[in-house]
């Protein structure tokens, strides 16, 4: 479709987004991101049955992390859309990266950016 | 097996506040099975840590390492030479883990990283149920195959109390009553009658009341 969405979103594409761990959304953040986002099919959708909900969980179980931290629960998210809806990846990319524009850079960085 | 739940996170970073560098310890486990202490939630802690304490701008270097079982001198000896440069070690087995741990290792700072609840089983994927105290003196038999000694909240051995409505216990509506449990299971066996013998009181000389327990196998010992 050729439709353009903002360079700062890395994408990792996995088969199901029910193999997304809650590992792999702390290492985003302790990488340096400053917003993670799981962008799984819609629920009752999913090939595999529950690999979405459980996606939604470890989001979940993620955002209580960043709560218990005193950090912005709303850094991590999750997103449910077809496949086939381009234009929503393109929305929910906008609109993900307005979300943690508006939160300012990752309080997880501070060290690295004084090193730096 | 033994159940058992990671410590709030402020509890762990108070604990490793003022140190620099530390290394979590798994257990494969009982705390693996409950997942509580196994290697994703080593990994887990580990990366929590880091989060929080590069928060702070006062980074933390945690290394990961998770042994078969930490119930097991052997399996202890594993950590010798894996010890050096660390300020502190944080066990992620049940409590027995860390004593062993500090038992080997005198100079190492150990703390626990989980709280040991109870001995019990799944009911289903990521629920835990309390199903055994270790009364050291098994009669599940008696009773259906129910223990009223763990499930109950009175550990009473003879029917159940006052408290005892709707099948479930007094002390909160998601508590069920072991004894109704008990009565039903009988009466669909045709068993209720074994009921009507009075349970003398129990001897709990072989619970933790006797002390701290022991057990030898001489024809285990080498």
């Amino acid at each position: 479709m050729r439709l353009q969405y903002p360079t700062n979103v890395e994408i990792i594409r996995v088969p199901c987004t029910g193999r997304v761990d809650i590992i792999h959304l702390l290492k985003a953040l302790e990488d340096g991101a400053d917003g993670v986002y799981v962008a799984g099919c819609e629920e009752g959708d999913c090939h595999y049955l529950t690999g979405n909900l459980k996606a939604r969980k470890r989001v979940v179980y993620v955002q209580k992390v960043l709560e218990d931290l005193g950090v912005e629960k709303e850094r991590v998210a999750m997103y449910n859309l077809s496949a086939a809806q381009g234009p929503r990846f393109v929305e929910i990319a906008k609109e993900f990266t307005a979300i943690v524009t508006a939160l300012g850079p990752s309080p997880f960085k501070k060290h690295r950016a004084k090193a730096a | 097996m033994i159940i058992a739940e990671r410590k709030p996170i402020e509890e762990i970073l108070a604990m490793v506040q003022d140190f620099k560098k530390i290394l979590v310890v798994g257990c494969k486990g009982c705390v693996t099975v409950c997942n509580a202490g196994g290697v994703k939630e080593v990994g887990i802690l580990a990366s929590i840590l880091r989060l929080a304490r590069e928060k702070e701008d006062n980074p933390l270097t945690v290394d990961e390492h998770t042994l078969e079982r930490q119930c097991d001198p052997e399996y202890i000896d594993q950590l010798d030479g894996l010890m050096s440069g660390y300020d502190a070690v944080l066990s992620m087995a049940c409590s027995i883990g860390p004593q062993y741990i500090a038992a080997r290792f005198p100079e190492a700072r150990v703390f626990p990283a989980l709280n040991t609840c109870f001995m019990g089983g799944a009911l289903e994927h990521g629920v835990w149920a309390e199903f055994c105290q270790a009364c050291g003196d098994c009669k599940i038999h008696l009773f259906g195959g129910l223990c009223p000694i763990a499930r109950c909240s009175k550990s009473l051995l003879n029917g159940p109390c006052g408290g005892s409505s709707g099948g479930k216990c007094e002390i909160h509506k998601e508590v069920d009553c072991v004894w109704h449990l008990i009565v039903e299971k009988l009466m669909a066996q045709g068993k209720l009658d074994q009921l009507l013998e009075i349970r003398p009181l129990k001897d709990w000389s072989s619970s933790r009341d006797g002390g701290p327990r022991k057990i030898v196998r001489e024809d285990l010992k080498i």
